[in-house]
C-alpha cells in the first residue's frame, strides 16, 4: 500500500483506466469475432460495433442529463436552504474551498441510517445528499471527511466516468444479446454469405469463439464495472484526505457507519452504488469480494491508516467492522 | 510536393501542441490569482464576525477585559493591514495575531457554562470555527493551485514555453512561526 494519498491516487486512475481498456479491448474482441464468424468479413464487426454502440450512448445520455434529478427524487431528498443545518453547509462550503469548486446544493434524505451520496456530471451540477442519521452520528472532523469523499467523486469526474464503463458494459451486453438470438432464432451462423471467400475452418472456429464470448463477456464486463466502482470509491478516500489532511476524521466515520445495523429504506439495488457505504445491509443480499460495488470498509479503514502512519487493524478489531461491507 | 504537405502537417501540429500548452499554463496561473482572491474574501469575512461576537460575549465575561481588547486591537490591525488589498507578508502577520487572539477567547469561553449554552454565542462559534477552517482551506487549496502551477512550467515540455512567454513562479504561502503558539488562558 502506497503511504501518501498522491500515490494511492495515481495507482487508483492506472487501474481504472487499465481496467476501462479492458472492456474496450473485450468489446472489441466480441464485434470482431461476431463479423468475421458471420460473415467471413472482418469489417462488418466494426459495423455491428457502432450500431449496438449509439444506441447505448443515447441510452445513456438520457440518464446523464437527467439523471441526478430522478436519483435525488428515488432517494426522497429535500433541498435544504441556506438557512437550515448551517453545519452542515459550512462544511460543504469548506470541503468546496479546499477543493476549489462551487458548492453544489445540498439535500436532506429523513432516515437513521448514516449514509451519503453525490449525483452530477461535473462540479458546476452537483447536488449531495445525506441522512439524518448521518448528522446525527458523526462529529464535525467525520462529516468533513464524508463530505470531503463525496465532493471528490463529484471534482474526479466519477458520475461521467461510471456512465462510460456503463455504456461501455451496456453495449456489450446488447450486442452479444442481439448475436446470440440471431443465432440461435435466424440460424446465422450456418449461412454462408455469397461473398463468403472461403474462410472455411478458421471462420467457423472464430464462430465458435464469437458465441463462447457473447455468453461470457457481459459477465466479465459486468465484474469490470465493479471493480471500477470500487477503485473509485478508494479514490474518493484518498481525494478527501487531499483535502481534509487528516485521514483520521474519515477513518472515524467509517467505523462508526460499519458499526451502525440501521438500514436505509430507500436505497435499492439500482443506487446501492451511489452511496458512502453499501447500503445493503443483510449479508444474503448484499454482493461480497468480486461482485460487490463497494470495496470492504475495513480494507478502506486500512488504507487510511496506512497514511496516518499507523499500522493496520487486526483480526480481533476487525471482527465488530466486517459485519458490514 | 510530398515533403511540403508533410511539413505542413508537422507545423501544424506543433502549432497546435504550443497553443494547448500556453492555454494550460494561463489556465493554471488563474487558478493561482482565483485563489489568492478566496483567501481576502474569508479574511474579509472574519473581519465582519468579530465586532458580533465580542458584542455577544461582553455582557458575560467581566474578568476577561483584557483578551476582549486583545481580541478587538488585533482585528483593528488586521482590517488595517489588509486595506492595500493585496496579500502582504505585514497583513499575514496581522491576519495570524487575529486567529492567536480568537483562539485565547474560544479557550476563555470553554470557563463559562452560560455562555457555552448560549444559542447566540453557539451560533457565533460555529460562524468562527468555519471561517477559520474556510481561512486554511483557501491557502491550502491557494498552495495546490502554486504547487500545480511552478510544477507545469518547470518540467517539460511547459518550460520551453514558459520563460520567452513571461510566466513565473509564485510562491508558497507559508505560516508565520506566531501560528506553532498555544494561546494562553489565564484562569481565575
Amino acid at each position: 500500500m502506497s503511504t501518501s494519498f498522491y500515490s494511492q491516487q495515481a495507482a487508483n486512475r492506472r487501474n481504472s483506466f487499465l481496467l476501462v481498456l479492458a472492456v474496450v479491448a473485450l468489446l472489441a474482441a466480441l464485434g470482431f469475432a461476431i463479423g468475421y464468424g458471420t460473415t467471413g468479413v472482418p469489417a462488418a464487426g466494426l459495423g455491428w460495433l457502432g450500431v449496438f454502440g449509439v444506441i447505448a450512448i443515447v441510452m445513456s445520455l438520457a440518464s446523464y442529463f437527467g439523471g441526478d434529478r430522478m436519483v435525488l427524487a428515488a432517494s426522497r431528498a429535500r433541498e435544504i436552504g441556506p438557512d437550515e443545518l448551517p453545519q452542515l453547509h459550512n462544511v460543504v462550503a469548506e470541503m468546496s474551498l479546499a477543493a476549489g469548486i462551487a458548492a453544489p446544493r445540498v439535500y436532506l434524505i429523513d432516515d437513521t441510517a448514516p449514509n451519503a451520496f453525490a449525483t452530477g456530471r461535473d462540479p458546476r451540477h452537483a447536488s449531495i445528499a445525506v441522512t439524518t442519521g448521518l448528522l446525527d452520528k458523526l462529529d464535525r472532523e467525520e462529516l468533513q471527511g464524508v463530505i470531503g469523499h463525496e465532493l471528490s467523486h463529484v471534482r474526479n469526474f466519477d458520475i461521467r466516468y461510471n456512465l462510460l464503463v456503463g455504456v461501455l458494459v451496456g453495449t456489450i451486453a446488447l450486442l452479444a444479446d442481439f448475436f446470440l438470438r440471431m443465432t440461435f432464432w435466424g440460424g446465422l451462423g450456418g449461412r454462408r454469405s455469397s461473398g463468403d471467400r472461403g474462410g472455411g475452418g478458421l471462420q467457423a472456429l472464430v464462430l465458435v469463439l464469437a458465441l463462447f464470448l457473447a455468453i461470457l463477456a457481459p459477465f466479465f464486463a459486468r465484474l469490470v464495472q465493479l471493480a471500477v466502482s470500487r477503485q473509485r470509491e478508494y479514490l474518493a478516500d484518498a481525494s478527501s484526505v487531499e483535502l481534509t489532511r487528516n485521514p483520521r476524521g474519515l477513518e472515524r466515520a467509517l467505523a462508526t457507519i460499519a458499526g451502525d445495523r440501521e438500514v436505509l429504506e430507500v436505497a435499492n439495488r439500482a443506487t446501492q452504488h451511489l452511496y458512502f457505504t453499501n447500503p445493503i445491509k443483510k449479508f444474503e443480499q448484499r454482493s461480497q469480494g468480486l461482485f460487490s460495488t463497494h470495496p470492504a470498509i475495513v480494507d478502506r479503514i486500512n488504507r487510511l491508516r496506512v497514511l496516518d502512519g499507523q499500522r493496520p487493524l487486526l483480526d480481533g478489531e476487525a471482527r465488530t467492522l466486517s459485519g458490514l461491507e | 510536393m510530398e515533403i511540403g504537405i508533410v511539413l505542413l502537417v508537422i507545423v501544424g501540429i506543433v502549432i497546435v501542441v504550443a497553443v494547448l500548452l500556453y492555454n494550460g499554463l494561463v489556465a493554471r496561473r488563474i487558478r493561482v490569482d482565483e485563489a489568492v482572491g478566496q483567501i481576502e474574501v474569508q479574511l474579509k469575512r472574519r473581519h465582519d464576525l468579530v465586532p458580533n461576537l465580542v458584542s455577544a460575549v461582553k455582557g458575560y465575561m467581566d474578568f476577561e477585559q483584557d483578551v476582549l481588547t486583545r481580541v478587538t486591537e488585533a482585528r483593528a490591525n488586521a482590517v488595517a493591514a489588509g486595506a492595500s488589498g493585496t496579500l502582504t507578508a505585514g497583513q499575514a502577520q496581522a491576519e495570524n495575531a487575529l486567529t492567536g487572539a480568537l483562539r485565547s477567547l474560544f479557550a476563555v469561553v470553554e470557563n463559562y457554562p452560560q455562555l457555552k449554552a448560549n444559542e447566540n454565542v453557539l451560533a457565533l462559534q460555529e460562524q468562527l470555527t468555519t471561517t477559520e477552517n474556510q481561512i486554511s482551506f483557501s491557502r491550502q487549496h491557494y498552495n495546490a493551485s502554486v504547487n500545480d502551477y511552478n510544477t507545469s512550467i518547470q518540467t517539460f515540455p511547459g518550460m520551453l514555453i514558459a520563460g520567452p512567454l513571461g510566466f513565473t513562479r509564485r510562491e508558497f504561502f507559508e505560516a508565520e512561526p506566531e501560528a506553532d503558539l498555544v494561546p494562553v488562558v489565564s484562569l481565575r
